[in-house]
């Protein structure tokens, strides 16, 4: 069988697809790439279709040596990216053979590169998805994340675009200083005062080093909730409601000063109003925010949410287009 | 004198735990792959390991305070 040997596994390097949607209602959350659209690029990269298994590490990156003939290419976070210790080019189709090695040195901006490997990472399917859902150690290689002496099988390569395809520039994604997301106000946000909601948009919030795939605690504010007689069935902190389902991306503010995102990893429903959810499209952009990174609120509709995700598709099928043409 | 900078963002530590005694005080002798520090990200205490030997001159970083990735942690006067 083929397969990629893991030298070193980086940081916290999990294979990851497309996610595996339609289980929410049982309390099983999507896992999948975070940054989607690094994601699918690197797939395309790849000859893979846009949803195959790849790898998504974060802040250090893994050391893979190949065992045959492969196209490889990392996208995602701006990293120094190595073959057998010389440098490789980013956003492009890669060559390797049998004992070629890749690696990477720091980051320089972002947080998660993407390496998709042509044929595709083979793990077993777990529920429709081979996504890494680390909590209950489902999915991905072991349900964990890849580590030294790890063999991980790869799927028959495919047509790969010609080495050296790659990206043009208008394509690639900025890693600003200060990230601006979009926010769908609701469902709780009747619980905060009119001024927390503003001064919620005012706020440059600072991620924390609790910030992972589940979710990213935020600080830099205190948010004012309405006063209420605590409801039955609900906890004592001005933040609980009873109990709720949480949409992916929904930002919720225990104790009223440590926002956290809920991500693709998160789990499903709790006791914590939401105030408002982060459009899908935008959900690429935290997940190159690191921690000691900064994030801003901008309030949208959700019309213009929907808007956002067509536009990124759009996007993507112009990228392939131009990478086949 | 050189600097190691940290790999990953997150809060530094010098000590194991917070009753410990400092993984290594100024002055002392490092070696490549002696722990050094930690850092604390994503649930997780990661080891931070001398890449290269010589005399710590100075840290540049209290016992927990944040750390960006890149930042430098610690200098080191090589032999």
């Amino acid at each position: 069988m083929n397969e990629v040997l893991v030298r070193s596994g980086g940081l916290y390097t999990t294979v990851q697809d497309a996610g595996r949607d339609g289980h929410y209602a049982i309390g099983m959350p999507p896992s999948g790439a975070m940054d989607r659209y690094s994601f699918t690029i690197a797939n395309l990269l790849t000859g893979n279709p846009g949803s195959t298994a790849a790898l998504e590490a974060t802040y250090l990156g893994p050391e893979l040596e190949f065992t045959d003939s492969r196209t490889v290419a990392v996208t995602g976070a701006n990293s120094s990216v190595t073959i057998n210790g010389a440098s490789a080019p980013m956003w492009t189709s890669l060559r390797v053979g049998p004992g070629d090695v890749l690696g990477f040195g720091p980051l320089k901006t972002g947080a998660r590169p993407y390496v998709a490997i042509s044929g595709g990472l083979d793990v077993p399917e777990y529920l429709n998805s081979r996504s890494t859902y680390k909590l209950t150690g489902i999915g991905g290689f072991g349900g964990r994340a890849l580590a030294e002496g790890d063999r991980v099988p790869l799927g028959r390569a495919q047509d790969a675009p010609a080495e050296g395809t790659t990206v043009p520039e208008e394509f690639l994604p900025e890693f600003p200083d200060v990230v601006e997301l979009r926010l769908v106000v609701g469902l709780c946000s009747y619980r905060l005062t009119e001024n927390a909601l503003n001064s919620f948009f005012d706020t440059t919030w600072k991620v924390t080093k609790d910030a992972d795939r589940i979710g990213y605690r935020l600080r830099g504010g205190t948010i004012d909730f309405v006063e209420r007689q605590q409801p039955f069935g609900a906890g004592s902190d001005p933040a609980n409601v009873v109990d709720l389902g949480y949409p992916i991306g929904s930002v919720q503010i225990p104790g009223g000063n440590e926002p956290i995102i809920l991500l693709n990893d998160a789990v499903t429903g709790g006791g914590y109003a939401t105030v408002g959810t982060v459009v899908s499209a935008d959900r690429d952009r935290i997940a190159q925010t690191g921690t000691g990174g900064y994030v801003r609120f901008n309030a949208t509709d959700v019309d213009s949410a929907v808007q956002a995700r067509q536009d990124r598709d759009a996007w993507l099928h112009k990228l392939r287009t131009v990478l086949s043409g | 004198m050189s600097t190691m900078n940290a790999q990953l963002p997150g809060v530094f530590y010098r000590r194991p735990s917070p009753e410990q005694a400092p993984f290594i005080e100024e002055g002392g002798t490092v070696e490549p792959g002696q722990l050094v520090a930690l850092i604390e990200v994503m649930k997780t205490f990661n080891e931070v390991k001398a890449d290269r030997s010589g005399i710590i001159s100075k840290f540049l970083l209290g016992d927990g305070d944040e750390v960006e990735a890149g930042q430098g942690i610690v200098e080191v006067d090589e032999a």
